[in-house]
């Protein structure tokens, strides 16, 4: 099957954090999956959901280096979508006897098997620093996400010189380790 | 505060931040003190699920962007307008399989309510007794007042719910009629042709022949010497020429018909009734069917209402069985005698009716 170099580009645009290539995606494919999720008992913001965790899955292979399109990416993205509205029906117990489109589909299984190993290790780190409060989440996120350095973050935060605010990160630090830590064993147990 | 220190080194070392020298000795520490080597890993996964978390959450973010971008500029739409109906299906589908159900519950009462309360198809077998109509017989009854006076002191003050005919089978004031005319009666009386009122009882009723044989009680009523008719014994012949008299007018007109014979047996193969082709109307009930030479076959009982010009007679062989109960029960003094043969036998039609009717009396039940 001959794969369309303009989809290789997207994707290698998708890994590369590219906001453009992310806008082409979704101008071209999130009516087809819209249209899915609504035909099938879904409103649209269901829809905005399951298109969204499916671009995560795409970024997520896309980033990984050893994913090869063999098929359309529209039936990818479409294959993958319907995997997971068809999980989210089963979870939310609607008796859905068979989802019906237009397209054919492709095996998704182990992308989205990794992919939901991922989503709850994100969902356990964000539980962990929904429960850490502030400051101390305010100020994690500014260094570890934000990635800004110690003077500016003592200077944001108020903080006298550079050590205190390290002192203060490092026990926040340690108390996100600690629930995060909790909740991982708690999982793989 | 040790640990701090530690972890910042572990952070920097992690980071590719410290120089050549303390990265050499710090790998070192990791080699000798198994508790750092721990810290050290356990913290790089650590910061890859951090790092990782927020990749995550700015491409989230970015696709959060992303879309309500490219709803504002239109490129995506909100919902897909072809699938309305289909959404709209799907959302109610419920709602529409229990209004169904309703629905068809409701036709199924309906139809069974209707199905109830609808008239029974009634047997196309309509007796020929005539219900009377308080108006229509009060002006009758102030027409016969008028020229009767005399009679009026012996006539009930109410007016009749059922009429029919009856004849005499024994001149001292027995006669018979059809037994659905009187059934109901509180009373019944019986009315000549010049008008004058009589009360009856009920001696004998068979509601199965269709036969009440009755009394006069009035005192006012003058014995008839002789019948001019006979009881016919024998059982009639199919093809036999039939006449009747009857009152199926509010009138006191004694009212003319001829038939024959047409079956041998009547309603649904009774073997009691014969089947006549005469034409007969409410109010003939209980006539008499005479034969040509005057002798009294039956009694005409009612007709077929989904035939034309079928109606049924009780054949006289139940009057003589009526006569007989009468006779073996009877405490009472009756002792009816039937005249036979038929003294107008050979007269023409004219000359029979003209003694007949004077034999012939409309029956009132009230």
């Amino acid at each position: 099957m001959k794969i369309d170099p303009r989809e290789i580009a997207l994707l290698e645009g998708l890994a590369k954090d590219d906001r453009q290539a992310i806008e082409t995606i979704y101008k071209q494919h999130y009516n087809m999956v819209q249209a899915l999720i609504i035909n099938n008992n879904g409103s649209a913001d269901d829809a905005r959901d399951v298109f969204q965790e499916a671009m995560i899955v795409l970024y997520e292979k896309a980033r990984s280096g050893t994913f090869e399109l063999n098929c359309q990416l529209k039936t990818y993205v479409y294959s993958v979508c319907r995997r997971l509205w068809l999980k989210r029906l089963q979870q939310q117990q609607k008796f859905v006897p068979d989802i019906d489109g237009l397209s054919d589909t492709v095996p998704v299984e182990e992308e989205l098997e990794a992919h939901g190993q991922r989503n709850t290790e994100f969902q356990m780190m964000e539980k962990a620093m929904l429960h850490l409060g502030e400051p101390c989440r305010s100020l994690l996120e500014a260094f570890y996400i934000q990635k800004r350095n110690m003077l500016d973050i003592a200077s944001h935060f108020g903080y006298t010189n550079a050590d205190n605010a390290k002192n203060q990160k490092y026990k926040c630090l340690m108390r996100l380790k600690k629930l995060f830590f909790a909740a991982y064993k708690n999982n793989t147990q | 505060m040790e640990d701090m220190q530690l972890l910042d080194a572990v952070e920097r070392y992690l980071a590719n931040e410290m120089p050549a020298q303390e990265r050499a000795l710090f790998e070192q520490l990791r080699k000798t003190n198994p508790e750092v080597d721990q810290l050290v890993v356990e913290h790089s996964m650590f910061l890859q699920q951090m790092d990782r978390f927020s990749e995550w959450k700015q491409y989230k973010s970015t696709l959060n962007e992303v879309h309500t971008q490219l709803l504002e500029t239109g490129s995506i739409k909100d919902k897909a307008p072809k699938a309305s109906v289909i959404q709209l299906w799907k959302k109610y589908q419920r709602v529409v399989a229990v209004a169904a159900c309703i629905a068809g519950i409701t036709a199924l009462t309906i139809s069974a309510m209707v199905y109830y309360f609808t008239p029974k198809p009634v047997s196309d077998f309509r007796p020929l007794f005539r219900e009377l109509k308080a108006e229509i017989e009060s002006k009758t009854d102030q027409k016969i007042d008028s020229v009767l006076n005399a009679s009026a002191s012996s006539r009930p003050a109410a007016n009749p719910k059922l009429g029919g005919t009856a004849f005499l089978i024994d001149g001292k004031g027995y006669l018979v009629t059809s037994a659905h005319i009187v059934a109901t009666a509180d009373s019944v009386y019986i009315q000549n042709i010049k008008g004058d009122y009589f009360k009856v009882n009920i001696l004998h009723m068979n509601k199965q022949t269709d036969i009440a044989v009755l009394k006069i009680v009035d005192n006012r009523y003058q014995p008839v010497k002789s019948l001019p008719y006979a009881l016919q014994k024998n059982q009639a012949e199919l093809g036999e020429e039939v006449f009747t008299l009857g009152f199926p007018r509010t009138t006191l007109d004694v009212v003319y018909n001829k038939g024959y014979l047409s079956a041998p047996t009547g309603y649904n193969g009774d073997t009691t009734t014969y089947q006549l082709a005469i034409s007969a109307n409410p109010g003939n009930s209980g006539g008499p069917i005479f034969n040509h030479s005057g002798e009294v076959i039956g009694i005409l009982i009612g007709k077929q209402t989904t035939a034309e010009g079928v109606v049924f007679s009780s054949r006289t062989k139940n009057i003589f069985t009526a006569l007989h109960e009468i006779k073996k029960d009877s405490t009472n003094e009756d002792r009816i005698k039937l005249l036979l043969p038929s003294s107008i036998k050979g007269l023409d039609r004219v000359q029979q009716i003209k003694k007949i009717q004077d034999c012939m009396f409309m029956v009132k039940s009230y």
